[in-house]
C-alpha cells in the first residue's frame, strides 16, 4: 500500500490559444484535505476536469491507488472511487431529494430504500436533509448537501470540491467543514478548490498553487497568512481598497414597502422591502443569489416597475419610470449575468457602450447614432477600467469574464450616476480585477453618489460597505452598520443555517 | 474528422462570401439533379442565370427581373426589420392579399372618376391594409402570448378567403360578363401604376422598394430605433434593461414589415396584374423570407437576394419551357440556394478544423 492516493506528473492541457495546464505535479495523501488555489482561469478547472475523465490531458500521468489511471469519462472515475461536487449543480427542481440522487445512479435501490440511506448519510455526516422534499424549496447550501450526498452514497476515496463555499452563509460553511473534516478522519482524501484564503487556511492540510496553468508553489496553508498566499495565487503585490475619504451626506434614494410577485415558478417573492440611502454612502446586501436578488435589481433598475410610490429618487416617485427615465434622473445599474443582460455578447464594445449610456452621454443626435462618440466613449472605459481587449470593435463575448465585468462596471461609473445598483459586481472575476472594481466603487462614493452592492461575497461587502442587510427569501433584513458586525451576526442575518431544525440528530 | 470552432468574433470575410459560396455551391448540386433527370446541367445552369440578362430574348427578360424583384424586396426589408428583432411575421403573403385589396377598393370605389390624388389614396389604403392585417397577431401577442409566428400565418388563409370573397363578390367587374375579378386597373389612367421607363420594369412598386431599402438600412445602422431592435434579437434581457419595451417593439415590427407588403400587394394589383382576382397572389410573400435570409436580413443584401431570386425565378420559367424541367425540380433547385446559405453560414460564427476531435 502505498502512502499516496493520487500522484500527478507533468500533466499538460492545451486548448486553442491557451495552455490551460502546463507540466502540473502534485499528490494527495488518504485522508488528506488539499487545496488547489489560483485565480480564475489559472486553470483549477482543467486539471480537476482530467481528474475526474471529463477531459483528456495531451501529456503527462496519473497514478492513482499506485495504479495508472486514465479515466476515459467520469463514469470510469467513480468506479476508480473519484467524486465530485460540481460548482453548478445538476439538479431537477420539479423533483424530490431522493429522486434526483436515484436518477444519478446506476442501478438505483427502492425509493423506501434510497431514502433510508440517504437519511443515514445525512446524519452520519451532520448534513441535515430530509429526502423527500423538492429540490425546487432548497435553499442553495441544502441543493449542495444533495450533490454531496450523492457522492457519498458512492463511498468515494477522493472527492473533489469545486468553490463549494460560495453560495453557503457562514453557518452552512462551519457544517460543510464539520463534514470534510469527519470524512477526511475516515481516509477520505478531498481535493478542495477555492480562492477563498481563510477558509482553506482552516481546513486544508495543503496547497498546490496555480498561476497561468502552472504550479508555482505548494505549502501548508496554515504556515502562511492569507496575504502571503494572495501574493502567490496572484503574483505580485496587493492593492489594499481605500475607503478613506467619504462623507455621507442628506438621504437621496428611498425605497418603501416594496412588493413584487415572483418572475419565475420557484422564485422568490420581494416581500416589503424597505430601506433608505444617503449620498456618499455604500449598502451592502448580502444574501445568497436566488433570495430575490434578481428581482431587486430588476426593480431598482426599471425593468420591471413597481407600485406606485415604493421607489423614490430625491423625493420624487419613480416607481412606474422604464430604465432610461431613470438613468436620466442618475439611477444606473449593473445587473450580474453580463452576457445577455448587462452586454450583448455579439456586438462590439463600441455597440455596447450604447446599450445604456445614451442618455447620459452625447451618443445620439436626433435618434441618430454617433458612432464615433460612441467608440471614444468604449475607449474611455477601456482605458479608465483597464480593460484587456485589442480595442473597442472587439465582440463582449471574446472578453473574459472579469474584462467584461470591469467594461459593464465602468460604462455605468463614467457615466456618474447619483444612485449605482450592482448585482454580483466581482462574479467569477480574478481578484486583482475584483479589486479594481471595488475601489472604483468606493472612489464613485467618495465623489457623493450612492451605490448598493448586491452581493455573495461576504468579505467584498464588509470591506466596502457602510451598512449592511441581507436578502433572504425575499425579505430584506433591517440594514446595520458593517463596523463591528460579527460574522456570527451576518450568519443569523442571512438566515443561519438553512434546515437545521430538521436534523432531528 | 471536422471539428467546428467557435470564433471568438465572427469574421467579416466569411459574412461576404457566403453568399457567393452558396450560389456556387447551388450552381454544382444543381447541376448534379438536372443530370440525374437527364439534361445536360451546363446548358440548365446557363437557361437560369444567363439567358434572361444576356440571352436572345433578354430584353423581355430584364424587364421581368424589376417587375419580380420589386415586390420580394419590398416585402423582405420590411421582414427583415422583424426578423433582426427575433419577431417572426410569416404571414406576409396575407398582408400583401389584404394591402392589395384596401388599395384596389379605394380605385374601384372612385371609379370611374379621374384625379391626380387617386393613386397616393390607393398607396396610403394599400399600406394600412398591409399595416391592420400584421397589427393583428402583434395585438395577440401583447395581449394574450399569443404565437405570430402561428397567428400570422393562418391569417394568410383567411386573407386568401377574403380574396376569393371579393373577387366573386363585391368588387367583381360589373362588365366582366360573368367572369369572376375586378374591373382591370391598367384601362383606369389615375389608378394605374405604369411602367415608368419602357422596357426596364421600372414601376412605383420597384421605386417603393428601393425606398425601403434605404430606409431600413439607415434604420438599422445608423439610428438608435434599428440598435434596439438588433439588441432585442440578439438578447431580449439586455434590451429590456436598454429600455425598450417589448410590447412596442412588437407592434413597430409587425406593423413595418405588414405597411411594407401591404403596399407590394398594392402596386402588383395597380400595376402589373392589374385586377384583383381569386388566384391574385403569386407567393411573393412567402419567397420574400427567403430573400430577407438569402440577404442576410442586410437591407443592401436583400436588394441583391432580390435580384438573385427573380433570375432563378424567371430562368427557372424558361428552363422549364425550353428544358421541359419539371416545376419540382426548380423549387428543388430555389431550396438548395437557402439551404446552402444557411449551411454556409455557420463560417461566420464557427471555424472548421480538420483533425481528430479532441474531447
Amino acid at each position: 500500500m502505498s502512502e499516496t492516493l493520487l500522484r500527478i506528473e507533468g500533466l499538460t492541457k492545451a486548448y486553442p490559444g491557451v495552455v490551460a495546464n502546463d507540466g502540473v505535479g502534485f499528490q494527495i495523501r488518504p485522508g488528506e484535505v488539499h487545496a488547489l488555489l489560483g485565480e480564475n482561469g489559472a486553470g483549477k478547472s482543467t486539471l480537476v476536469k482530467m481528474i475526474y475523465g471529463l477531459v483528456k490531458p495531451d501529456a503527462g500521468t496519473m497514478q492513482f491507488q499506485g495504479a495508472p489511471y486514465t479515466p476515459p469519462e467520469p463514469r470510469a472515475a467513480r468506479a476508480a472511487g473519484v467524486a465530485m461536487v460540481f460548482q453548478h449543480f445538476s439538479l431537477f427542481e420539479a423533483l424530490s431529494v431522493a429522486e434526483n440522487v436515484a436518477l444519478g445512479m446506476e442501478n438505483p435501490p427502492s425509493m423506501r430504500t434510497l431514502s433510508a440511506r440517504i437519511r443515514d448519510i445525512s446524519s452520519a455526516y451532520g448534513l441535515p436533509l430530509d429526502p423527500t422534499r423538492t429540490v425546487g424549496d432548497l435553499s442553495a447550501g441544502e441543493r449542495q448537501r444533495v450533490e454531496i450526498i450523492r457522492c457519498l452514497l458512492q463511498d468515494p476515496k477522493l472527492l473533489i470540491m469545486d468553490e463549494p463555499t460560495s453560495v453557503l452563509t457562514p453557518q452552512e460553511v462551519e457544517i460543510l467543514f464539520g463534514t470534510l473534516r469527519k470524512l477526511a478522519a475516515e481516509g477520505t482524501a478531498i481535493l478542495y478548490i477555492s480562492h477563498k484564503l481563510e477558509e482553506i487556511r482552516a481546513l486544508c492540510d495543503g496547497a498546490t498553487i496555480l498561476r497561468g496553468g502552472k504550479v508555482v508553489a505548494s505549502c501548508t496553508p496554515r504556515e502562511k497568512s492569507a496575504r502571503e498566499l494572495a501574493e502567490l495565487m496572484v503574483g505580485g503585490e496587493f492593492a489594499a481598497t481605500d475607503r478613506a475619504g467619504r462623507k455621507t451626506g442628506a438621504k437621496i434614494f428611498e425605497v418603501t414597502h416594496l412588493n413584487l410577485a415572483p418572475m419565475s415558478a420557484f422564485g422568490p417573492a420581494l416581500k416589503d422591502l424597505s430601506f433608505k440611502l444617503a449620498a456618499g454612502e455604500v449598502l451592502g446586501i448580502g444574501g445568497v443569489a436566488g433570495n430575490g436578488q434578481e428581482e431587486l435589481i430588476a426593480t431598482l433598475s426599471g425593468e420591471r416597475p413597481s407600485a406606485a410610490g415604493t421607489v423614490s429618487l430625491h423625493g420624487q416617485d419613480i416607481s412606474d419610470l422604464g430604465p432610461n427615465d431613470r438613468r436620466r434622473l442618475g439611477l444606473l445599474a449593473a445587473p450580474e449575468e453580463r452576457l445577455g443582460h448587462a452586454a450583448v455578447p455579439n456586438l462590439s464594445l463600441t455597440e455596447n457602450a450604447i446599450l445604456t449610456g445614451t442618455v447620459r452621454r452625447p451618443l445620439t443626435r436626433n435618434g441618430f447614432l454617433n458612432m464615433g462618440a460612441a467608440k471614444r466613449f468604449a475607449e474611455e472605459i477601456i482605458a479608465g477600467f483597464d480593460v484587456r481587449t485589442p480595442g473597442p470593435q472587439v465582440a463582449a463575448r471574446a472578453l473574459s469574464g472579469g474584462n467584461l465585468q470591469k467594461f459593464v462596471i465602468g460604462r455605468e461609473v463614467l457615466q456618474a450616476p447619483e444612485v449605482l445598483v450592482v448585482n454580483q459586481p466581482t462574479w467569477g472575476v480574478d481578484a486583482a480585477a475584483a479589486a479594481a472594481i471595488r475601489q472604483s466603487l468606493l472612489d464613485l462614493a467618495a465623489k457623493g453618489a450612492a451605490v448598493i452592492v448586491i452581493s455573495q461575497d461576504l468579505d467584498e461587502l464588509m470591506e466596502i460597505s457602510d451598512r449592511f442587510c441581507a436578502l433572504n427569501e425575499g425579505r430584506l433584513s433591517a440594514p446595520r452598520p458593517t463596523e463591528g458586525l460579527s460574522m456570527e451576526e451576518i450568519g443569523l442575518m442571512l438566515g443561519g443555517a438553512h434546515g437545521m431544525q430538521e436534523a432531528a440528530v | 474528422m471536422i471539428t467546428l470552432v467557435k470564433r471568438p468574433t465572427p469574421s467579416q470575410f466569411w459574412a461576404y462570401a457566403t453568399p457567393v459560396l452558396a450560389v456556387l455551391a447551388t450552381m454544382v448540386a444543381g447541376g448534379i439533379l438536372f443530370a440525374a433527370l437527364g439534361k445536360d446541367p451546363i446548358a440548365a445552369i446557363k437557361v437560369i442565370f444567363y439567358d434572361p440578362l444576356f440571352g436572345p430574348n433578354a430584353a423581355y427578360f430584364r424587364g421581368q427581373l424589376l417587375v419580380k424583384a420589386g415586390p420580394l424586396i419590398l416585402i423582405a426589408a420590411g421582414l427583415a426589420v422583424g426578423f433582426r428583432a427575433g419577431i417572426w411575421n410569416i404571414g406576409a403573403e396575407g398582408q400583401y392579399i389584404m394591402g392589395a385589396l384596401a388599395g384596389a377598393s379605394v380605385a374601384l370605389a372612385a371609379y370611374p372618376a379621374e384625379s391626380h390624388w387617386l393613386f397616393p389614396a390607393m398607396v396610403v389604403a394599400g399600406a394600412l391594409g398591409g399595416w391592420l392585417w400584421g397589427m393583428i397577431p402583434a395585438l395577440l401577442k401583447t395581449a394574450f402570448g399569443t404565437s405570430e409566428i402561428l397567428v400570422s400565418l393562418m391569417l394568410v388563409y383567411v386573407a386568401q378567403n377574403f380574396l376569393a370573397y371579393a373577387a366573386f363578390g363585391p368588387l367583381k367587374n360589373p362588365e366582366g360578363y360573368g367572369f369572376p375579378g375586378s374591373r382591370n386597373l391598367q384601362q383606369y389612367p389615375s389608378a394605374h401604376n405604369p411602367e415608368l421607363i419602357a422596357g426596364t420594369g421600372m414601376h412605383w412598386g420597384v421605386v417603393a422598394a428601393l425606398m425601403a431599402v434605404i430606409a431600413t438600412y439607415i434604420l438599422m445602422q445608423r439610428h438608435i430605433a434599428g440598435y434596439r431592435i438588433r439588441v432585442a434579437g440578439e438578447a431580449p434581457r439586455a434590451a429590456r434593461f436598454a429600455g425598450v419595451v417589448p410590447a412596442k417593439l412588437v407592434m413597430f415590427c409587425l406593423g413595418l414589415s405588414g405597411a411594407f407588403a401591404g403596399l407590394a400587394g398594392l402596386f402588383e394589383v395597380a400595376g402589373p396584374n392589374g385586377q384583383i382576382t381569386d388566384s391574385f397572389n403569386a407567393g411573393y410573400g412567402f419567397t420574400a423570407i427567403i430573400v430577407a435570409f438569402l440577404g442576410r436580413l442586410n437591407a443592401i443584401g436583400i436588394l441583391l437576394a432580390g435580384l438573385l431570386m427573380a433570375l432563378t425565378y424567371i430562368g427557372g420559367d424558361m428552363a422549364q419551357l425550353m428544358l421541359g424541367l419539371p416545376t419540382a425540380a426548380i423549387q428543388v433547385f430555389q431550396g438548395m440556394l437557402l439551404f446552402f446559405l444557411l449551411g454556409f453560414d455557420l463560417l461566420t460564427q464557427y471555424r472548421l478544423r480538420l483533425g481528430r476531435a479532441r474531447a
